[in-house]
C-alpha cells in the first residue's frame, strides 16, 4: 500500500511524458522557435485544443466521476476568459492612447486618459463611462485573482441552492443550462458593461509586448500544457483518494453515502465550485489565443459540446475526457474548415460544413449505445491482455511456468 | 438500562395513506430486537424516520443520553451521530475494491476537506483487514465488490456497518437471499455486536428469528400490535389472527 502516487497512477506519468512530448515537438516545428512547418495559427489551434482538454478533464470530475451532468462550465469558461480580457483590452488601449495624447502640446491629465480610454473601449455601445464592473481592470494581478473568484462564486452560490433543495439528474442539468443561458443573455446586453454582443476583442494582442504573435503563441502554448499538466495531476490525486470513493459512491448511490455520514450536498458544491475554477483558468488561457470573446461562447450548444467530447472520449477516465476533447474539437476544426473533401453522391454533394454536426450526433449516439466507455475504453482491451486473470493458476503447461502473480507485478 | 432511542407518537401519512400510526418504540445501549410483520406493516418506513429520510407528521425521535431530537438532523448528521442502516436489497459501491468500500465506512473524518486530505494510516488498514476476516472476505480485498456473490455482498454492508462503529443498528432483512451456513454466520455477527450495541433486525422469516433469540416487536398497520419473547408474541391472539394464522 505504501507505494508513491505516481506508481499507483502509472496514466499520470504516461500523460505528462506524452504532453511534453507534444509541447517540444510542437515549439520545435513553429515558426517562432522552429523550423517552421506549422503555422502560427495552427499553433493558436492546438494550444487552444490544450485548454478544452483541461476543461474537458474537469468536465470529467464533475460528471464521470460525480455524476452530476452539468450543462453550464462553459458559462465558467467564459467568464474566466472575461475576466482576463478586460484587463488585455484595458491596458493596450491605455497604452495606444497615451501613445497619441503624447503627440498634442500638453500633456495629458490622469483623468483626460481614463475618458479616452473609456471612449475608444465602450464606444462601439454608445457609452464612454466605465461600468462597476471594470472597476479592477487596470490591474492584472487583481482580475487574475477575479479569474478564479468570480466564477467560482457563482458556482457556489448556484450549487448551494441547487444541490440543498436535492435537485439531481435531468432536472439538475436543465438548471445550469439555464443558469448559462440566463448569463449569456444577460451579458448580449450592450447596458451589461462587457459591450454587448460585440464582446471584447484584441485579446492576442499583450499590452506591452513586442514580440511577434509567433513568438506569443508558443508561449501560450507552453501556459496552456502546463495548466493541463498541472490540472490532470491535481484531478488524479482528488480521485486516487478516499475523497475519489466518495465522490464515485455519489455518482452510483447517493443515499447510501448520506447513510454512511458524508454529507452528499457539501461534497457535491466542492467539486461543482471546484471544477469551475478549473473550467476558468483554461477560458483565461484559451481566449488570449482565440483573440475574441463574446457572449455567444456561452450559449448552452458550448456545455452540450463539452458533454458530448468527454461520452466520447469515455467518461470516468481523465485520459479519457483529454482524448475525447483533443480528438473532436480538433475533427471539427477540420470538417467546418472546409478542408475536408466533399463527397459527391451524383444526386447530391455532401458538404462536411454542413453535415459534420449530424456526423458527430450520430457518433454520440452510437457511442452512448454501443461503447459507453468511450475511446478510453479502447485501452482497456490493451491492459486485460496485459494481466490474465487465471485466478492464480500458472500461465503456461507445467508448474514451472510464469504465475500470474509474477505476470502481474 | 438505560435508553438509546425512544420513537414516541410518530405518525406519517402519504397521500392520505397512514404508513406509520401513532408508533412508539424503544430501545436500550445494548439490545437486540427483531421486528416482523406482513407487508405494509410498516417496518421500513419506520428505519426511514429513524434515519432521517422520512419526515413524521408528528411524533418525538429522541436519541442518546442528551437526548437529542433527531427530527431535525439532516441523513449524514444522524449517521455521525451513530445510527447504521443496512437495506434489503445489499447496496455496496460495486465499482469499488471491497477494502474502498470498507475504507469509506470506517469510522474517521466525514467531512470533504479531512477527507480529500485523509491517506489510510497503518492502523485503519489494520482495521480494515481485521473486519475483513470476521466477514469472511479477506482474500477478496482487493477484488471489486461488483464480482462478489450476493451473500458475500450483504456480508460486505454488514461489514461497512461494523466498520462505521454505530451505537445502534438497523438491519433490514439480512438473511435474505443467503445459504443456511451463511445465515447462521449472519446471526452469530448479529448476536455479537449486540453485545456491545443496539440492534434492530426487520426479517420475515420466523426461523431466523428464532436463532436470533431476543425479544420481538410485532408491528401491524403502522403500530406495535405486540411486544416480548417469540414465544410470548405468537401465542398472542391478535398476532396470529393478523400475521401467523394466515
Amino acid at each position: 500500500m505504501e507505494r508513491s502516487f505516481v506508481a499507483k497512477n502509472p496514466s499520470v506519468l504516461v500523460f505528462l511524458t506524452i504532453l511534453s512530448l507534444f509541447t517540444i515537438a510542437v515549439t520545435v516545428l513553429s515558426e517562432g522557435f522552429g523550423i517552421g512547418v506549422i503555422s502560427t495559427s495552427f499553433v493558436k489551434t492546438l494550444g487552444k485544443t490544450l485548454c478544452l482538454c483541461l476543461i474537458a478533464v474537469a468536465m470529467d470530475l464533475v460528471w464521470g466521476f460525480t455524476g452530476i451532468l452539468s450543462l453550464g462550465h462553459f458559462a465558467f469558461f467564459g467568464l474566466g476568459g472575461y475576466m482576463i480580457g478586460m484587463w488585455l483590452m484595458y491596458e493596450r488601449t491605455r497604452l495606444i492612447v497615451v501613445e497619441s495624447l503624447s503627440q498634442g502640446e500638453i500633456p495629458p491629465t490622469p483623468s483626460e486618459v481614463v475618458d479616452a480610454v473609456g471612449t475608444q473601449i465602450f464606444g462601439v455601445v454608445g457609452s464612454s463611462d466605465f461600468p462597476l464592473v471594470w472597476a479592477f481592470s487596470d490591474s492584472l494581478i487583481l482580475q487574475l485573482i477575479l479569474v478564479v473568484l468570480v466564477p467560482g462564486l457563482l458556482a457556489l452560490v448556484f450549487g448551494w441552492l441547487a444541490f440543498r433543495s436535492r435537485v439531481t439528474g435531468v432536472y439538475l442539468s436543465i438548471l445550469t443550462q439555464a443558469m448559462t443561458l440566463a448569463l449569456a443573455l444577460y451579458l448580449f446586453q450592450n447596458d451589461s458593461g462587457l459591450r454587448g454582443n460585440n464582446g471584447l476583442s484584441g485579446l492576442q494582442n499583450l499590452p506591452g509586448v513586442t514580440a511577434s504573435q509567433d513568438i506569443v503563441s508558443i508561449w501560450f502554448l507552453w501556459a496552456s500544457a502546463l495548466a493541463l499538466g498541472l490540472g490532470y495531476m491535481l484531478a488524479a490525486w482528488i480521485v486516487s483518494g478516499k475523497f475519489g470513493s466518495i465522490i464515485r459512491g455519489i455518482r452510483d448511490n447517493e443515499a447510501r453515502v448520506r447513510f454512511l455520514g458524508y454529507s452528499v450536498e457539501v461534497y457535491k458544491l466542492a467539486v461543482f465550485t471546484l471544477t469551475a475554477c478549473i473550467a476558468a483558468i483554461a477560458g483565461a488561457l484559451y481566449y488570449p489565443q482565440a483573440g475574441i470573446i463574446n457572449p455567444e461562447e456561452m450559449a448552452p450548444i458550448a456545455s452540450i459540446y463539452l458533454a458530448v467530447w468527454v461520452a466520447i472520449g469515455g467518461r470516468g477516465r481523465l485520459y479519457g475526457a483529454v482524448i475525447g476533447a483533443a480528438f473532436v474539437s480538433l475533427l471539427s476544426t477540420w470538417f467546418t474548415g472546409g478542408q475536408a473533401p466533399d463527397i459527391p453522391l451524383g444526386f447530391y454533394t455532401i458538404k462536411w460544413v454542413d453535415w459534420w454536426q449530424v456526423l458527430l450526433g450520430v457518433s454520440f449516439v452510437l457511442v452512448t449505445l454501443f461503447a459507453p466507455q468511450g475511446i478510453g475504453g479502447l485501452f482497456d482491451l490493451w491492459t486485460n491482455r496485459r494481466h490474465p486473470d487465471r485466478h492464480g493458476a500458472n500461465l503456461g503447461p507445467d508448474d514451472g511456468s510464469l504465475r500470474e502473480k509474477e505476470a502481474t507485478e | 438500562m438505560s435508553t438509546l432511542l425512544e420513537v414516541s407518537g410518530v405518525s406519517v401519512s402519504f397521500d392520505g395513506f397512514r404508513a406509520i400510526n401513532n408508533l412508539s418504540f424503544q430501545i436500550g445501549q445494548a439490545e437486540l430486537r427483531a421486528v416482523i410483520g406482513p407487508n405494509g406493516a410498516g417496518k421500513t418506513t419506520f428505519m426511514d424516520i429513524v434515519t432521517g429520510k422520512t419526515r413524521p407528521d408528528e411524533g418525538r425521535v429522541i436519541w442518546g443520553e442528551k437526548s437529542v431530537s433527531l427530527l431535525r438532523m439532516s441523513e449524514a448528521k444522524i449517521a455521525q451521530a451513530g445510527i447504521g442502516r443496512k437495506f434489503q436489497k445489499p447496496t455496496v459501491f460495486e465499482d469499488q475494491t471491497v477494502q474502498e468500500n470498507l475504507l469509506m465506512a470506517l469510522k474517521n473524518k466525514r467531512g470533504w476537506l479531512g477527507v480529500l486530505l485523509y491517506r489510510p494510516s497503518a492502523s485503519d488498514l489494520a482495521r480494515v483487514e481485521e473486519l475483513a476476516a470476521e466477514i469472511g472476505l479477506r482474500d477478496e480485498l482487493t477484488r471489486k465488490s461488483g464480482e462478489l456473490s450476493h451473500g458475500q455482498k450483504q456480508w460486505l454492508e454488514i461489514g461497512m456497518l461494523l466498520a462505521q462503529e454505530p451505537r445502534l443498528l438497523l438491519v433490514d432483512e439480512p438473511a435474505a437471499g443467503m445459504t443456511p451456513q451463511e445465515r447462521e454466520h449472519t446471526t452469530d455477527l448479529l448476536v455479537q455486536a449486540a453485545k456491545t450495541r443496539a440492534v434492530v433486525v426487520v426479517e420475515h422469516d420466523m426461523e431466523f428469528v428464532r436463532r436470533l433469540n431476543c425479544k420481538v416487536t410485532v408491528l401491524h398497520e403502522g403500530a406495535v400490535l405486540a411486544e416480548g419473547s417469540l414465544d410470548h408474541v405468537t401465542s398472542n391472539q391478535d398476532v396470529i389472527d393478523v400475521y401467523l394464522g394466515r
